[in-house]
């Protein structure tokens, strides 16, 4: 159980949360017109006759922003309807040239689907898909040129968006968190849309509603447009169900309406009342016939589906030998898996997994570069852990190794060899170094049979240190400990 | 060669064989037209003229007749329908919405008829946004009936422009557009020859939209042959429009004076309506008599659900239309009104710049797709269009060609004041050519003859989908007897 | 079914038009006239009829994914009756 108990006066009440997130897809020309989707263009130049609405002007459908939704859509293990209809959804916008958006309405072309999320208690969940559709995107509004004028751009009007509708399903803020990364993980991997909240290509609207535990049916939801990052919906949720508690236990009703979620307040404010709600007007979109999908068609998008974070992260559990932890730290973003599955392969995966969760990772932070732009090679990562595991130096050389490659991206067989970096194995050489710090240093050898344990520590890494960090410390250790005692 | 004396009298095809044969240039045929619209300016045809443009078009095609390189309808004038978006000249649907609105592009069909070499003399008067049957809708104002005698009549609508600058000879042929009958009916009242083809053959795209489910391209032409011509030009499949259909287009020119001995008519027993003027039922049976004498069987047939037809099409294009004419809101084109608020400036705006009957269908449109209205108006209205198209095609399969009368009456005078009082009297008008529109089929209007006031009337002729070649052979053989060109 | 005055108020709002008080009653009923002469549907069984959404027998064509127009905002803005920076400009929209 991993719901979140709201214990209010009356009693104890249960969240429930269902999300519309909007997705854009990811294509070169929009979806009904063949004008770029191209992000941060001059005002209204990625704009054809279609997207502004100019009279006679008829939609096409593009084949990729089908073929990105049948993607997604198996993805989302759901049903891909290979019958679906276009529908107008009539409103008047500034920024909706043609004062409807094509839609789909009655029949998506994705039906009910789910999305496995893993909780921090180590439980998962399937969280319910109710349908997917494809739409349209509108332009953009800008408020802030001007103190009594709008400024309209039409650039972003006509991107294809995928709708997914969630049910009611969640039952804290931390789920809906865990489903939001995952989806992102999930469109990234099939690389069907960005998934940047911030940079809006992933939108998402909360419905939320509570009810007392062991209730039957659902209260009366709010809805929250457009919360732009994980951890604000996660808040808006949270904050809006102690707002129905409070509401119901003070003894008032909440309305079905429209807020927003101003994340710096922590606060939601109404935005659209019922009675002011849109009367949408649907109706079959007459510019375009019905959408009648192939079967060989989505079977081939099926066989050519990359392997989806799930199903890698439980390979590399099983295969691999990584913890469930590492394995999803790993797996959250297709790159960084598949850059660990460079360089583990041949070598010890969890070594390598470790490498990468630690100095690796930190690395990247610090020069504040992405994976792609790493000085690194998956390759060289592997071959690093090799030198390690095969005593060849030791995990102290190898974090200076590490920091040279970081410098130089070579390859650190060919470091170590010029360098001079292998570690000594000889016990020969060792065992002179041991004697001569034994010998140097009576007094600390007095210490140390006087019961001083810790004095050991010391003189492995006076040894160390005479071998100028070369000598194998587990032999050094071994061998002192001999000697000394 | 009398008709030299006026080369506006000639059909497209004589003027093709005249030019072919040098008796006359593409200018001198340009500029009898120019001429001829000066004299009928008092019509009110034209919304648009493009005189320079069409001379200097006429100039180009010249020099193709002179190298041997003329197209199918090189050197012709022709008229555009206001309705379909001409590149670099202002395009209003005849609504002051569109005021001032000069497209950056030109629609498909005209691009086809230039490519072929036609010259353009000018856009065409229409109800506004072709919503309407009598061009009286028109922000130019209403089309004066070339047959008119004492008083105005209209020309029909809603390419009423279309009709009356054929039957005037103010161009050799014209674009029009039909949705209910807006090609049809001005055809017959006007006493030219029009045909809507099947529903997407001709693209859509660059005509302004009034009920996409609906609307067609088709020409407007002195007699069949020319209409033949044209519309071998304006059809075909064009990528733009996902509704235009992948069909291969016929040479319409090659069905004409081909037997139609053995041919089914069917005559659709329900279109004998009440009140039905007798006239009207007179030449119907009079041209039934006339195929049947040259070999045609001539066959009842039943379309019990045609009476729901018009309640059908006015839920349907008037919801079509609501959304359609949403994009005319000020912001990008046309006419602004500014507001205080973004909705005041929208409201402002349309407000102005829509006329009465085409603000009644956006807001019947408005409602019957509304929420709870939905079910009971637009979804039922769509279950029996699917009723009505299919008793045409149980129909068709007793028959190749129904004949029909066009519209119940000859043309009316303008202003008729019951009309203007009712609307749904007007829409009556369309009772014979919705029910073929919501179908998608082809149909053609061509004279029959004249009224006892000395005016014109159309029978109609309907194929099945993508057969407008069984309409032109037949047609052709009753344009033969019936000689309409000497009655006038 | 019958409309009333709140209800032509409402459409007109939908659909951006203005009725003007002194018009509102006669447009209720002539309203109310179509709306009477279109119900005459209602009396046709419609039992397990499908809607017709489109008399084209095809499915839909899908275009391929090129980018073919764009770079014509001049083109675009042409016909605005008003513009800023190659912006389209309305008056201030307040949600």
């Amino acid at each position: 159980m991993t719901g979140m108990i709201i214990e209010g006066k009356t009693g104890n009440w249960e969240v429930i949360c269902g999300l519309e997130i909007h997705c854009q897809i990811i294509s070169k020309s929009k979806m009904f017109s063949g004008a770029s989707t191209h992000y941060g263009s001059d005002p209204n130049e990625n704009v054809s006759f279609i997207d502004a609405g100019m009279p006679g002007m008829l939609p096409t459908l593009n084949k990729e922003c089908v073929h990105q939704a049948i993607k997604t859509g198996l993805g989302l293990n759901a049903v891909i309807n290979k019958y679906s209809e276009f529908a107008r959804k009539n409103y008047f916008y500034a920024d909706l040239p043609q004062g409807y958006q094509i839609s789909q309405f009655k029949y998506p072309i994705v039906g009910e689907g789910f999305v496995k999320i893993d909780l921090e208690d180590g439980s998962s969940k399937n969280i319910g898909i109710e349908r997917m559709h494809i739409e349209q995107d509108a332009g953009k509004s800008i408020h802030d040129i001007s103190p009594d004028k709008s400024f309209i751009d039409l650039n972003r009007a006509g991107v294809g968006l995928m709708e997914i509708v969630t049910k009611p399903d969640f039952r804290s803020p931390e789920e809906a968190g865990a489903f939001l990364r995952k989806l992102r993980s999930i469109v990234r991997y099939l690389e069907t849309c960005d998934g940047n909240m911030d940079e809006g290509s992933m939108r998402c609207d909360v419905n939320v509603s509570v009810r007392k535990i062991g209730e039957e049916g659902y209260r009366t939801r709010c809805e929250m447009k457009n919360v732009n990052s994980v951890k604000f919906v996660m808040q808006a949720i949270e904050s809006e169900a102690k707002r129905h508690v409070e509401v119901y236990e003070t003894g008032g009703t909440i309305e079905q309406e429209t807020r927003q979620f101003d994340p710096a307040k922590g606060i939601s404010k109404v935005m659209r009342k019922k009675e002011f709600a849109h009367d949408y007007r649907y109706f079959p979109e007459p510019d375009l016939l019905p959408l009648v999908l192939d079967e060989a068609w989505i079977e081939q998008i099926k066989s050519e589906l990359v392997e989806l974070p799930d199903a890698k992260k439980a390979r590399f559990i099983k295969e691999l030998g990584l913890t469930p932890y590492d394995a999803d730290v790993l797996c959250e973003n297709r790159e960084t898996a598949e850059f660990f599955e460079k360089a583990a392969k041949g070598h010890d995966a969890k070594k390598v997994a470790n490498w990468m969760m630690g100095d690796f990772f930190a690395m990247l932070n610090e020069k504040k570069i992405t994976l792609d732009e790493s000085p690194i090679s998956p390759e060289n990562l592997g071959k690093l852990v090799d030198l390690i595991t095969g005593n060849i130096i030791n995990g102290k050389t190898a974090k200076d190794v590490f920091e040279i490659m970081a410098e130089t991206g070579e390859n650190p067989e060919k470091i170590v060899e010029e360098r001079g970096l292998k570690q000594v194995t000889d016990t020969g050489a060792i065992e002179a170094l041991v004697d001569q710090i034994i010998a140097e240093n009576p007094d600390n050898v007095a210490a140390y049979k006087n019961g001083k344990n810790n004095l050991l520590g010391w003189f492995v890494g006076q040894v160390m240190k005479a071998s100028k960090g070369k000598a194998n410390p587990a032999i050094v250790n071994k061998m002192l400990m001999e000697k000394l005692n | 060669m009398d008709r030299m004396t006026d080369l506006t009298k000639l059909t497209i095809a004589e003027a093709k064989e005249g030019l072919k044969k040098k008796e006359f240039s593409t200018t001198e045929l340009t500029k009898a037209y120019l001429n001829k619209m000066d004299e009928c300016r008092r019509l009110n045809a034209y919304v648009c003229e493009t005189p320079d443009l069409a001379l200097k078009q006429a100039q180009v095609s010249q020099e193709k007749y002179q190298n041997g390189t003329a197209g199918d309808l090189e050197g012709i004038p022709l008229g555009i329908k206001d309705l379909f978006c001409t590149k670099g000249i202002a395009t209003t649907a005849c609504s002051n919405i569109l005021k001032g609105f000069v497209p950056p592009y030109e629609s498909t069909v005209t691009s086809k008829l230039l490519a072929a070499g036609a010259s353009f003399l000018g856009k065409l008067n229409l109800d506004e946004f072709a919503m309407g049957g009598s061009n009286e809708t028109s922000a130019f104002g209403p089309v004066i009936n070339p047959w008119s005698k004492d008083v105005p009549l209209v020309a029909g609508g809603s390419s009423g422009g279309s009709a009356a600058a054929v039957a005037a000879n103010m161009c050799a042929g014209a674009t029009g557009t039909d949705t209910g009958g807006s090609i049809r009916q001005p055809s017959a009242y006007c006493g030219v020859t029009g045909i809507k083809p099947t529903y997407g053959r001709c693209s859509r795209y660059g005509i302004i939209a009034f009920a996409s489910s609906l609307d067609q391209a088709g020409p407007i032409a002195k007699d069949v042959r020319d209409c033949a011509i044209m519309l071998k030009t304006m059809s075909g499949y064009d990528a733009k429009d996902a509704t235009s259909a992948k069909i291969d287009v016929p040479d319409f020119e090659a069905y004409l004076g081909q037997d139609i001995k053995g041919m089914k008519i069917g005559l659709p027993k329900e279109f004998y309506v009440d009140g039905l003027d007798k006239e009207i039922a007179a030449y119907w049976n009079k041209a039934a008599e006339m195929l049947k004498a040259r070999g045609a069987e001539v066959v009842e047939v039943s379309l019990p659900h045609i009476k729901y037809a018009l309640a059908t099409y006015y839920i349907i294009a008037p919801a079509e239309a609501s959304s359609n004419l949403a994009r005319y809101d000020g912001l990008r084109f046309g006419n602004r009104i500014d507001g205080k608020h973004l909705d005041d400036m929208y409201i402002n705006s349309r407000t102005a710049g829509f006329g009465k009957e085409v603000k009644r269908r956006i807001m019947i449109g408005t409602y019957v797709l509304s929420a709870g209205y939905y079910d009971a108006y637009y979804l039922r209205a769509q279950k029996v269009r699917r009723l009505i198209r299919e008793d045409y095609l149980k129909a068709f399969e007793k028959c190749d060609v129904m004949l029909t009368p066009t519209a119940p009456t000859a043309a009316f005078a303008i202003g008729d004041k019951s009309m203007n009082e009712n609307p749904i009297l007007m829409w009556l008008n369309d009772i014979f050519t919705v029910s073929v529109s919501l179908a998608g089929l082809p149909a053609m209007s061509l004279p029959i003859g004249l009224s006892e006031a000395g005016l014109p009337l159309g029978m109609q002729l309907v194929g099945k989908a993508f057969d407008e070649a069984s309409i032109f052979k037949v047609a052709d053989a009753l344009e033969k007897d019936v000689d309409f060109r000497k009655v006038r | 079914m019958a409309i009333d005055k709140e209800t032509v108020k409402r459409i007109a709002f939908l659909s951006r038009l203005k009725v003007d008080d002194d018009k509102i009653e006669a447009t209720e009923e002539e309203f109310n006239k179509i709306l009477q002469w279109v119900d005459q549907l209602a009396e046709v069984n419609v039992d397990g009829v499908e809607p017709l959404i489109s008399v084209n027998d095809g499915c839909l064509t899908l275009r391929e994914d090129e980018v073919t127009e764009g770079n014509q905002s001049e083109a675009v803005l042409a016909n605005a009756p008003m513009k800023e920076y190659g912006y389209f400009t309305v008056p201030k929209v307040v949600e």
